[in-house]
């Protein structure tokens, strides 16, 4: 189950804003695939443009193999004739008609005869743990049951693509959490292709498995989630991606495995590598220490938080600031002088000039 | 579809391409319905300009008695010389200009005065009564602009022309002089009576979205009460001010009613009175000329006040949260100001009408006794020596025919005026930011700038005469509604987008996806969710039509008349007590319609005006 999609150097302009730039993407079916960026780098109106809410100006996508839209052969299918569901951000439901009047109303275009179309709705509620809700209205319920439905009114016609336009980010914190979970069980019980648009890095990373970032209508890096908070390909996905964020520290290599950042050295795997540099380091991969240690620098701690799981600090050193982040809760004070460690196997080095990745840990 | 993909195509593929994009904009639901729309307003807005200013820019058949060489049809600029630069400008267009401009003004600031002075003391003192304040307030603009008019010739007028005294006269002995009974001064307050609504309604929105932090902070600083009232909050309301200053100024421009009763008499004529005077003597490009004039000067106005207001726009936009900051206290002035305040109220909205009730009831105008009290200007059979033998209104086959008239106008321009809202609604939200869109929107806005009498005036030359497939509909009642609905495109447009705009555009998008095509989305999602926008816009466009005077009056015949136009013929035959009989069965039908609207939940004056 579940199908491809195919875009083609897809370009969406409004007036002198390009908000989709020559993308080109393929999505194997199946996938969770999340379109990851800051607000206005085109992740929703690339969504718009495979859902056919938006004319792109140039370009091609295909469903399936399915041509859907063509700017070369003037090609482009409304999006009720592209088999596809899309959740959107206030959920849009229809708020003069009942929760069963919401769901069925794609059946009723499509003919469904009146018992199938309850069974429909019936079961789709049930997915979605709504069931009995059939009669209500929209504003009778809450935030997070109106997501449940808008959820289900998309299951109850079985698309064969799942679209979702930041469906988590009207709910509160907890609920949010809860329906990550929910969201990825409905995937992987349905199989269906996802393409998901969401700003938050931790919804993208706990339930994709493909990750595309974006900025500036130009997709960043697509990959997994995991290589893309291990290897971001640039400078802008390893600021974008981790919280706290990554270290990104400059500095000069000679070609020799060590880094200047200018007070001292840093040992590190160039791999031959020269010139002006900046180096990624993740807050959890620097080790801390209240005394010396062996290859240890000695920073001051400017600021320590505790958060219960885990604790933040923040390093300074002549001027240079580090973030570090440590299991549990640090005995460390502020102002104490503390030593830390970087495994020169966990960096990883971007070249200043282009912020493109040239050694990977 | 089996077509090589490749970037180079064939410039056959290239123009089927073409092709395909634009039929796929074309057949898009919105763009369709904007070219319809956009075809109409041609037809009811453009045409007719085009045709008026054609007039006065050929000979008519009349002109051969004043230039012998007339060959009707041929261009001459000879309408205009006779208007702007001959003799007899003086006394056809620069007198009445100035005193158009004259009214206007006056009757803009005074009403002004008592708008914002009412709203101020409504929503920041503490003085007692606001509900019945605000609800009184709205009263004077129900009723049509020329009651009080009306009622202040039955209480002022006096022998100059030539008629019976009125109640003043009667009471103190002394005729009342000519500045009190006529002209200007009369003029000016009877519409100020009127208008000060507007300034009220605006004013007070504008105080009560006034964050009152700003107004604390500066009291926080140490400025005293009347400062921080002088230095923040008037120049919050400013662009409030300026929209009531724009909305009244061009109404009272164009408005025929209170200066043809008050202005006539004494042989004072504004533009619009002037208009209907060049009519009356068939003397068209003459009236046209004029009409182009007013709408010039209405036009600059509007365009000055969007230059001004534009640029302090961020203004309305502060606080909005529509907390009350501290009310002034009056302290030792409450009480008077109170019943000062509701006095002058009760006088301006029932003083007029009560007036005019009793003059009905005398047989012979002008004589106030108990001795000449009748019944017979109600009910009265046809009397050979009353009224040229006109029976009581309500045995008058003409009056009825009147009414019925009124509300059959109101309903079709109602339902007209709705469907044009839904239609111009969703043709102008749906392309919101295209051009398409933007030219249908600001085409729907010219009437707003096109005085009432001015329209009237281009709707003759537009329908006198049959032209191509464009019928001769004068002297129609269908014209009347054409007229009506044509001059309401502004409103109906406005409603329309704001409906449009409140429901999101995802809720039709949704629809889009399940695989609804346009009119299955417009029918179950668009309409039910949009339809209480246009019911109450419905309710409002009834009861403004069944008052308007100056954008028919041009347009009635014998066989068309409405309750409003014959008001006025009542007036011009000396039957001031049918005239005055025939006003309060309008105003009765006006007061009727506001009470159903007050029934409708959401219908609101304000909401009427389409601001």
């Amino acid at each position: 189950m579940g199908t491809s999609i195919l875009i083609k150097n897809l370009t969406k302009r409004f007036g002198n804003v390009v908000a989709v730039n020559q993308v080109s993407l393929t999505i194997q079916p199946g996938t969770f695939l999340t379109l990851l960026g800051p607000s206005g780098c085109g992740k929703t109106t690339l969504l718009r443009c495979i859902a056919g809410l938006e004319d792109p100006d140039a370009g091609e996508i295909y469903i399936g193999d399915k041509l859907v839209f063509s700017s070369a052969q003037g090609i482009n299918l409304p999006a009720g004739q592209r088999n596809l569901g899309l959740v959107f951000q206030n959920y849009a439901l229809w708020p003069h008609m009942t929760v069963f009047k919401n769901m069925t109303f794609a059946l009723e275009i499509q003919k469904m005869p009146k018992p199938q179309m309850a069974q429909r709705v019936q079961e789709s509620l049930a997915e979605v743990q709504m069931a009995g809700y059939d009669e209500r209205y929209p504003r009778e319920m809450s935030g997070g049951q109106q997501q449940r439905i808008a959820l289900a009114r998309m299951l109850a016609y079985r698309p064969k693509v799942f679209l979702m336009d930041e469906p988590l980010s009207n709910l509160d914190a907890r609920l949010r959490i809860d329906m990550r979970a929910e969201l990825k069980r409905l995937h992987h019980v349905s199989g269906a292709t996802t393409v998901y648009v969401t700003h938050d890095q931790i919804e993208a990373l706990t339930m994709s498995s493909d990750i595309a970032v974006m900025k500036e209508g130009v997709i960043q890096q697509m990959d997994t989630p995991d290589r893309i908070y291990r290897c971001p390909a640039n400078l802008f996905v390893a600021d974008f991606i981790g919280s706290p964020k990554v270290n990104l520290l400059e500095g000069r290599a000679d070609g020799a495995n060590s880094i200047d950042l200018g007070k001292f050295k840093l040992a590190a795997n160039t791999r031959g590598a020269t010139g002006h540099i900046v180096v990624a380091v993740r807050p959890e991969d620097i080790a801390v220490s209240p005394t010396a240690a062996p290859n240890a620098i000695e920073f001051k701690a400017y600021s320590v938080l505790p958060s219960g799981a885990d604790s933040t600090i923040v390093a300074q050193r002549e001027g240079l600031e580090v973030t570090v982040r440590v299991m549990g809760n640090s005995k460390i004070k502020m102002d104490d002088s503390i030593w830390l460690t970087f495994n020169a196997d966990l960096l990883n080095l971007y070249d200043k000039a282009s912020g493109n990745l040239i050694v990977s840990s | 579809m089996a077509f090589p993909t490749t970037y180079q195509p064939s410039f056959s593929l290239q123009l089927l391409a073409a092709w395909r994009r634009f039929m796929h904009w074309l057949t898009s639901a919105h763009v369709i319905l904007a070219l319809l729309m956009l075809a109409l307003m041609v037809y009811l807005i453009l045409v007719p300009l085009y045709r008026m200013i054609e007039t006065t820019l050929t000979y008519q058949e009349k002109d051969i008695h004043y230039v012998p060489e007339a060959v009707t049809g041929e261009f001459t600029w000879f309408h205009w010389t006779r208007m702007l630069t001959d003799e007899i400008a003086q006394v056809m267009t620069y007198a009445p200009l100035q005193h158009s401009l004259v009214i206007s003004i006056g009757a803009t600031l005074l009403a002004l005065l008592i708008g914002s002075a009412l709203a101020w003391m409504a929503v920041r003192t503490d003085m007692a009564g606001r509900n019945v304040i605000n609800t009184l307030a709205t009263v004077p603009y129900i009723m049509p602009s020329w009651t009080i008019a009306m009622a202040w010739t039955v209480l002022f007028k006096n022998r100059t022309s030539g008629g019976s005294p009125g109640i003043y006269e009667f009471l103190i002995g002394a005729s009342p002089p000519d500045w009190l009974a006529y002209g200007p001064v009369p003029i000016i307050i009877s519409s100020a009576l009127h208008y000060y609504t507007f300034f009220f309604l605006f004013v007070s929105a504008a105080l009560m979205s006034i964050d009152s932090n700003l107004e604390e902070a500066g009291e926080l600083m140490g400025a005293s009460r009347w400062r921080i009232l002088r230095k923040i909050t008037f120049p919050l309301i400013v662009p409030a001010l300026l929209s009531g200053f724009i909305m009244t100024f061009s109404k009272v421009m164009g408005t025929f009613g209170g200066p043809n009763v008050l202005g006539i008499p004494v042989g004072y004529y504004t533009i619009s009175t002037m208009i209907r005077a060049d009519m009356g003597l068939g003397n068209y490009a003459d009236g046209f000329v004029l009409a182009i004039v007013l709408i010039l000067f209405a036009m600059t106005t509007v365009y000055a006040n969007q230059k001004v207001v534009g640029t302090r726009k961020s203004y309305e936009t502060i606080g909005g949260r529509g907390f009350v900051a501290q009310r002034t206290r009056l302290r030792k002035w409450k009480t008077v100001l109170t019943a000062g305040v509701i006095v002058f109220q009760l006088i301006v909205a029932i003083l007029p009408l009560a007036i005019l009730a009793f003059s009905t009831f005398m047989l012979i105008d002008g004589e106030y006794t108990p001795s000449n009290f009748t019944l017979h200007y109600w009910i009265g059979e046809s009397t050979p020596t009353i009224s040229n033998g006109v029976p009581g209104v309500l045995r008058n086959p003409d009056v009825y025919k009147g009414a019925w008239n009124s509300i059959a106008l109101s309903l079709w321009t109602a339902f007209f005026a709705a469907l044009l809202g839904v239609l111009l609604g969703y043709a102008i939200a749906k392309g919101r930011g295209t051009r398409l869109s933007k030219l249908v929107e600001q085409l729907a806005f010219i009437p707003y700038v096109i005085p009432g009498i001015a329209f009237g005036a281009v709707y003759i030359s537009m329908f006198a005469k049959s032209v191509g497939p464009i019928p001769a509909l004068y002297g129609t009642f269908a014209l009347l509604v054409v007229v009506s609905v044509a001059k309401h495109l502004p409103y109906s447009a406005r409603t329309g987008v704001s409906a449009m705009l409140q429901v999101g555009r995802e809720l039709e998008e949704a629809g889009q996806v399940a695989g609804a095509n346009a009119w299955e989305r417009f029918r179950r999602i668009i309409f039910p969710l949009t339809s209480p926008g246009f019911i109450s816009g419905f309710l409002m466009t009834f009861i403004t039509t069944m008052r308007e005077l100056s954008l028919i009056i041009l347009l009635v015949t014998p066989s068309t008349q409405v309750l409003a136009s014959m008001t006025i013929r009542y007036l011009e035959n000396d039957d001031t007590q049918m005239a005055n009989a025939v006003i309060i069965i309008l105003v009765t039908l006006v007061l009727i319609g506001n009470w159903l609207i007050s029934l409708f939940r959401g219908g609101s004056l304000k909401k009427g005006l389409g601001m």
